[in-house]
């Protein structure tokens, strides 16, 4: 178990240190320098290059590179706002995406192992063609069609949520991106717990355990679910996968000042610096998510530890 | 047995005698089917996969002659003709798509058409003139853009298919086959590039290169493959201890044939159902890249940056963006269907991914 854990962290260091190097040859390879200012010579910009560190070797800034970046100094953001540490820019913004991440995940979650139960139980029955057209429809559609359809219906029509999002009342405007951002996760949840229940539901210690007496709560809470739960981890990842991507355009629909509608106007307004920085950010998020939900798949089945165990080593 | 009151014995009036004519009903003969047939007709067999193919072919057919059909091209722009409601002949005798839009304003709704005066001596020019889908806020036929938008989209989908096809299945069977070393270098790099967020990639790509078509089939070809190779790196492990490869290798088959000609055939079904899978997420992710702005560049539309055009002026003049949501719904609702449909026909057993 150890050594699996072990594996799993030196490869998401490997992956930060790779993300860190193409991060920083880009910066590198960038055309222009930081001091283009024509009237500067020669041993101006030498005296420049030196202050900031750009003289020495390439292997020596990388370092420097890695330091600053892990200590949380990003540097400043050009264009959106000036000369502002994009540190203090994200002071602000990151818990908002966080929490809205974290709502979608959790009510998503929630709301789809809830299906997918009633659509197991209740097989081939009209809960169960529900549950697979709320599923095939969440799968197929983006999320900002669900929340182009809430802001016109709920906000725009019938003026029940604020349509942009108000920082004085964040409940009630974070309702509406919260609902359009968990529909994906509430279709594949759905979708993975009906199959998985069907066939635990299907096994023959299921059988056993019904014709021991046990009654039917407990039957599909503790021997059923339990088991079924173990392979909906491994969707959890894909899953936050898309919450960050869905994250960038429905920050931009609802103008939420997260760090998904960050990246969208700095990417637009070319402010180099903060794309690096949340690009970072967010491989830092997905890595360690990956991390956590490869160690817990490892904990939890210890199958697949033996079986990646066996293949690898 | 505890319970003394049960009656235990059978009575001739508990039988009765089951002809030969009733078990014969039960089983059924099949003429032997070839493999190819036998996926087929589970296929076929699928409704909602049918339905899904049927709306594929409905909508590669549009693809290819929709931007002929209305006789507008996709980028021309004419301000007389701004803000159109769709209006199509014949269905604007029953009242729908007559043309005229239902705008809601702080004032009210207010019904206009602006194709027909409303005061009869007056002519607006329009009378003759019909816009199926409508005009976006330049005045550009939509019609024709949304099957424009929509030829982008397959043109992803193909792109995602052939990179799962051509890279991900080669490096699964590789790194499958050869295991060792081989295999462990394969697999740590898949492992890193799985470990960078497809976001990720692609702001970078857009940052080196512009945004464009050719971004986003490079960020699909640098992320497409990963999932593919993982599953044909599987199937090649369970099948490469099996006695017909050690048979073909004793009979001297080469590496590249017992690969090819060996293996790839045992797995092929489960490879094409892997690259169905894909199509959706493509286009998706295209869907979103245009979305936030890193689409196809103007004039040239996809389907992403339609709605996120007209989403601009959606509140005042909803009738844009229904067209193009309704078209990315259908081809995104029918490629998961055909999946769905596909793998159940190669394999009934084979779960949910």
């Amino acid at each position: 178990m150890k050594k699996y854990i072990l594996k799993r962290v030196a490869i998401s260091i490997v992956t930060l240190l790779v993300i860190l190097l193409v991060l920083f040859l880009m910066l590198e390879f960038m055309p222009g320098s930081p001091f283009n200012d024509e009237k500067l010579t020669a041993a101006q910009k030498a005296i420049l290059n030196k202050k900031y560190g750009l003289d020495k070797p390439m292997l020596i800034r990388f370092f420097n590179y890695i330091k600053a970046m892990l200590s949380g100094d990003f540097g400043v953001s050009y264009t959106i706002s000036k000369n502002t540490p994009i540190t203090s820019l994200l002071q602000t913004r990151l818990p908002i995406s966080l929490r809205l991440g974290g709502q979608a995940i959790l009510i998503g979650t929630v709301i789809g192992l809830i299906l997918g139960l009633i659509a197991a139980i209740k097989h081939n029955t009209i809960f169960d063609t529900i549950t697979t057209v709320i599923s095939v429809l969440g799968v197929s559609l983006p999320s900002y069609v669900f929340a182009m359809a809430l802001i016109y219906g709920l906000g725009f029509r019938l003026k029940w949520f604020p349509i942009l999002y108000d920082v004085k009342k964040p409940f009630d405007s974070s309702i509406m991106p919260t609902i359009s951002l968990c529909m994906f996760t509430i279709a594949t949840v759905a979708r993975f717990t009906r199959t998985e229940m069907l066939e635990v539901l299907g096994s023959d210690y299921m059988l056993l355990a019904e014709s021991k007496g046990i009654n039917s709560f407990r039957l599909i809470f503790r021997h059923a679910l339990r088991n079924a739960l173990i392979p909906i981890i491994t969707v959890l990842a894909p899953l936050v996968v898309g919450l960050m991507t869905g994250s960038l355009v429905i920050e931009k629909l609802f103008s939420i000042p997260g760090i998904g509608s960050l990246l969208v106007s700095a990417i637009q307004s070319n402010d180099y610096n903060v794309v690096v920085a949340l690009t970072f950010i967010y491989s830092l998020m997905y890595i360690g998510i990956m991390l956590i939900v490869d160690i817990l798949y490892g904990v939890i089945d210890p199958r697949i530890r033996l079986v990646k165990g066996a293949g690898n080593e | 047995m505890n319970n003394p009151n049960i009656k235990t014995e059978f009575l001739p009036g508990d039988f009765d005698l089951l002809g030969s004519e009733k078990i014969s009903q039960i089983d059924e003969t099949y003429a032997s089917q070839s493999y190819w047939h036998d996926i087929l007709k589970r296929f076929t067999n699928n409704k909602g996969a049918v339905v899904g193919l049927i709306f594929i072919l409905l909508v590669i057919l549009m693809a290819i002659v929709g931007p002929h059909m209305s006789g507008r091209t996709y980028y021309d722009q004419n301000i007389t003709h701004q803000n159109l409601a769709p209006r199509v002949p014949g269905l604007e005798k029953i009242g729908f798509l007559d043309g005229s839009e239902k705008m809601h304003t702080s004032q009210g709704a207010i019904k206009q058409n602006k194709y027909i005066s409303a005061d009869s001596s007056k002519t607006t020019g329009l009378e003759d003139v019909y816009y199926w889908f409508g005009t976006d806020v330049l005045g550009r036929d939509i019609f024709t853009r949304t099957w424009i938008g929509t030829r982008i989209s397959l043109y992803i989908a193909l792109v995602a298919v052939l990179v799962d096809m051509c890279f991900g299945m080669g490096y699964g069977l590789i790194s499958g086959y050869f295991g060792g070393k081989v295999d462990m270098f394969l697999q740590r790099f898949s492992e890193i590039l799985n470990g960078i967020p497809t976001l990720v990639i692609v702001t970078l790509l857009i940052l080196v290169f512009r945004p464009g078509l050719l971004t986003i089939t490079l960020a699909l070809a640098i992320t497409g493959w990963i999932g593919m190779s993982k599953i044909a790196r599987a199937q090649v492990l369970k099948l490469k201890e099996q006695e017909f490869i050690l048979a073909s290798k004793t009979l001297g088959a080469k590496d590249f044939f017992i690969i090819f000609r060996e293996i790839l055939p045992n797995i092929f079904g489960q490879l094409i159902v892997m690259s169905m899978f894909s199509i959706p997420n493509a286009i998706f992710t295209e869907a979103f890249l245009a979305f936030i702005g890193l689409g196809v560049p103007q004039p040239l539309a996809s389907l992403g940056t339609l709605i996120s055009d007209a989403f601009k002026s959606f509140t005042t003049h909803p009738y844009m963006i229904v067209f193009p949501v309704i078209v990315l719904a259908i081809i995104m609702l029918s490629f998961n269907l055909v999946a769905d449909g596909l793998r159940d026909a190669f394999d009934p057993k084979m779960k949910e991914v």
